[in-house]
């Protein structure tokens, strides 16, 4: 069945089952990669993006349920937090084999966004989801406290 | 996968060779790894019938370009560890190139141009450091030479820093770049002279950063499981529920009416289904109707194996062991009653790297394609050649990153390549990516090995151990051998010097369920037995855990022990007070050359361990880059801890229960503790560091437990893990 989804700031048409996971429309149909399969049963978090703005694991998210809303995937992230966080990443050296950082990194954004100065608390609520084999989870919360100041520095 | 990318490289080699004057020819120009003659033997029969190896005026490992950008060929795995950038790290300090302008590339599967490319046991950096150090120098040399004659002033008054060639007395210098041509046609020296430790202007410093966090903080880093082509197809293959299950009809009717599916065949290790897309495969796959025959399969429980493993121990069985340790009159004589005894029980462990299994591989006649993210490229060949039936020079292996391993991606028999190249030979010219759920990866199997270990120790008057009678069953890694995986860490501990007596031998039952190399393989269990007993034996004999270390390492001359220990208990504040509740525990272990003390910080909560702060140290040679051995020490502590904690595969009836990550949990976020890692500074030669830092965590952890009870943890994990477990509990002691 023909679907319109909106990913990235564009509107796709893509001929596919509306049950088929969102996850596979947009690394298979739309060949945008950088949402990973880990689980496939939200579990892992490699394949976070935001849908309406909110954190979601799309490998549990039918396409059918995707159409109507706005989609950004960590190769549409943008704005303010999105690049404070990924000079953080990169300042820090967050990433070891990096297969789970899209997914850290779109929890991370969506966290920044509705919580600018998140207390360690609050960052391991908004990250636990984000499972991370290679153990980078400390670089990882510094990066976003380095974050959210930087955020806080160019906005002041 | 089409045969651009090798016409490609063709066209390029060819402008190169226009650059540098046409001087490329003959062996001399190889720098770097230096091919002895069963190498080159080896080379020829394993690289027969492929490409010439792609050849740099500067060896195999180094190319330039004329922009003065370096590029250095990483022949071994990026798996997170970071060994691009310390295989980079070293050529660049000994060429003296500008960190900010050395890039690097997977090396393709070659075995004449990079030698065996295996990465395993933590080596890359130890076995590279010669031959990447010498190519730099050979590298650094040439320009020194084409500098001199350009300038006809003699070579020892030349000075090279950050890419740039300089004669001090003229004040004359020139890039890289500019001398690029002149350096390309210098001999290469064979034996260039070393920069020595304390002259180093990169190693050691922390401008030696990885160079991938940018692709991979964007999502532009391709893994296998990324790789588009045109034409492609993607598989997933339906195994049988049980190890050792065939297959024995199946119906794949409703399977091939699923919309998008290609094909349905069976293949050797199950039935394959070929779709247009991956949740296609996956669907047809669930329609699948598969008969398992299960007359040869494991249909025994966690619960039975356990059994048997201490059966084995007890020499119940018609399993024979072998000595792995034996010294002293007599040592099988019956030790005195009041030895201690020690048990130990640990489970079946899966890798679940957050990238499942997965490769592509495409299939032409004699020639087959392969963009993989294993460890063992130069074994991959000959496996995929085996399967095609062709010759391993035949067989392309694009090495890209893979999203982690923990061995999993490096097993000899190269289970899932092998089962892509099995599909896409089915399926000529056409590329196929073959995708593992986590479930496949899960229940496939090539775990660490379930092991049982039972030592009993006799002490001395001194209170150090006299006797030591140590028996640990594992199913072997290997065919052939020793077993000797599941004894290391217990063969060479400074624990036994001390012994006059030990008696040491290992049983390796052999069966259905197969097992593999896991992060720090044998270690992974063997650093809990010793450093797990030596607190004990410690507490028995009213001593100080970290000054009974001290005293066992000064009697086995273990000086990197002690001045880990040294160093440890003062970073970490050993003897020092901590508020009510909490307690430290201390664990030292050498694992691969490395060693490794960690320190950490416990307190129980409800019966569960609450892991705090791990202040750890590591001496493990030269440190090429402080920021990544931190970053392997906070992974492995990460690691450990969740195997600690609640790793577990069980199996029910032969069939694996643990296959995902609600049921097989890992540490997340708010479960990780503050890290510190603390580098001894070292002149010795550089031992590996993916590796080592997982083994002292689980001991340091049951350490402190058993500070803070006084019991002892007899078993793995410490923590019941998922729900489905089997209907057996892993024996374990529930914290107090």
């Amino acid at each position: 069945m023909a679907y319109s989804l909106w990913v990235n700031g564009k509107t796709h048409h893509v001929d596919e089952d509306g049950q088929t996971p969102l996850l596979w429309v947009l690394r298979d149909a739309l060949k945008l990669t950088g949402t990973k399969y880990g689980c496939g049963v939200a579990q892992c978090g490699a394949c976070t993006v935001h849908i309406d703005g909110q954190p979601v694991r799309s490998c549990s998210f039918p396409l059918e349920a995707a159409s109507a809303a706005q989609i950004v995937t960590i190769e549409g992230c943008d704005g303010a937090e999105a690049n404070a966080i990924r000079n953080a990443w990169v300042t820090r050296d967050v990433p070891q084999c990096g297969f789970c950082q899209s997914g850290q990194i779109m929890s991370a954004v969506a966290l920044l966004r509705a919580t600018p100065a998140p207390s360690d608390a609050e960052i391991d609520l908004a990250m636990s989801g984000n499972i991370c084999r290679c153990g980078t989870y400390n670089r990882i919360r510094a990066a976003i406290h380095d974050a959210a100041g930087q955020v806080r520095s160019t906005q002041s | 996968m089409t045969d651009a990318p090798a016409s490609k490289r063709r066209f390029q080699m060819t402008r190169r060779k226009m650059i540098l004057g046409g001087t490329l020819a003959g062996g001399a120009l190889v720098i770097g790894y230096t091919a002895t003659h069963p190498m080159q033997a080896a080379g020829a029969l394993l690289s027969g019938g492929g490409p010439e190896p792609e050849e740099s005026a500067f060896g195999s490992f180094i190319r330039i370009s004329p922009d003065g950008w370096v590029t250095v060929v990483n022949k071994q795995q990026e798996l997170g560890q970071g060994i691009h950038a310390g295989l980079a790290a070293m050529i660049a300090e000994e060429l003296d190139a500008d960190w900010d302008r050395v890039r690097v590339v997977s090396a393709r599967a070659n075995f004449r141009a990079y030698g065996p490319q295996i990465t395993a046991g933590s080596r890359s950096v130890a076995s590279n450091w010669n031959p990447m150090r010498n190519a730099g120098a050979a590298a650094r040399a040439m320009f020194v030479a084409a500098a001199a004659m350009r300038w006809s002033v003699p070579r020892r008054l030349i000075d090279v820093r950050d890419g740039v060639v300089s004669h001090g007395p003229s004040g004359r210098s020139a890039t890289f770049s500019e001398l690029l041509a002149d350096a390309g046609r210098q001999a290469t020296p064979q034996t260039p002279v070393l920069k020595e430790a304390k002259d180093y202007r990169l190693i050691g410093t922390d401008r030696v950063r990885r160079k991938d966090s940018l692709p991979k903080s964007i999502g532009a880093q391709i893994y296998t499981q990324d790789v588009q082509l045109p034409d492609l197809l993607v598989a997933m293959v339906a195994h049988s529920p049980r190890f050792g299950g065939r297959l024995a009809r199946f119906d794949a009717v409703a399977a091939r009416s699923v919309r998008g599916v290609v094909d349905v065949f069976a293949i050797e290790t199950g039935v394959a289904v070929v779709a247009k897309n991956t949740f296609a495969a996956r669907r047809g796959r669930n329609a699948l109707t598969i008969e398992w025959d299960n007359s040869e399969a494991e249909k025994r429980s966690t619960a039975d194996l356990v059994r048997y493993f201490h059966d084995v121990a007890a020499g119940r069985t018609d399993v024979e062991p072998s000595d792995f340790h034996s010294k002293g009159e007599d040592p099988e004589a019956a030790f005195s009653a009041d030895a201690v005894e020690f048990s130990f029980d640990f489970p079946y462990l899966a890798h679940a790297p957050m990238e499942t299994l997965d490769c592509v591989a495409r299939v032409d006649g004699w020639d087959v394609k392969i963009i993989s993210g294993s460890h063992l490229a130069t074994v991959d060949q000959v496996q995929a050649a085996r399967v095609a039936l062709t010759v391993p020079g035949r067989v392309d292996v694009d090495v890209i990153p893979a999203g982690g391993s923990f061995g999993r991606r490096g097993i000899m028999g190269a289970d899932y390549l092998v089962e892509c190249v099995r599909i896409a030979k089915r399926m000529p010219r056409r590329p196929i990516k073959l995708i593992w759920t986590r479930e496949d990866e899960m229940s496939s199997g090539f775990f660490r090995p379930m092991s049982h270990h039972r030592v009993l120790v006799e002490l001395g008057k001194d209170g150090f151990p006299a006797r030591w009678r140590h028996r640990t069953v594992s199913q072997p890694l290997l065919p052939l051998g020793p077993n000797a995986q599941a004894v290391e860490g217990v063969a060479e501990s400074p624990y036994l010097a001390a012994a006059k007596v030990i008696d040491g031998k290992i049983y390796s039952p052999t069966f259905s369920v197969p097992v593999a190399f896991w992060r720090s393989v044998g270690h992974s269990h063997n650093a809990m037995v010793m450093e797990h007993i030596v607190d004990q034996l410690a507490r028995r004999v009213g001593r100080d855990p970290a000054g009974y270390r001290r005293a066992l390492y000064r009697r086995a001359g273990a000086k990197r022990h002690l001045a880990v220990l040294h160093e440890l208990c003062r970073r970490a504040g050993w003897g020092t007070g901590l508020e009510a509740g909490w307690a430290r525990g201390l664990a030292i272990h050498e694992c691969f050359g490395t060693v490794v003390g960690q320190i950490a910080e416990v307190r129980i909560d409800e019966g569960r361990p609450i892991v705090r702060r791990v202040v750890a140290v590591v001496d493990c040679g030269i440190a090429i880059s402080p920021d990544q051995i931190a970053a392997q020490m906070e992974g492995g502590i990460g690691f450990g801890l969740s195997a600690a904690l609640f790793g577990a595969v069980t199996i029910k009836d032969g069939v694996v229960q643990e296959t995902n990550f609600d049921s097989y949990p890992v540490i997340r976020m708010n479960e990780m503790p503050s890290i510190e890692t603390y580098i001894l500074p070292s002149t010795n030669r550089p031992t590996g560091m993916g590796e080592p830092g997982v083994p002292p965590i689980a001991p340091a952890i049951a350490n402190a437990i058993l500070a803070l009870t006084g019991s002892p943890t007899n078993s793995l994990p410490m923590l019941q893990a998922g729900a489905s477990n089997g209907g057996f509990s892993f024996p374990h002691r529930t914290v107090a």
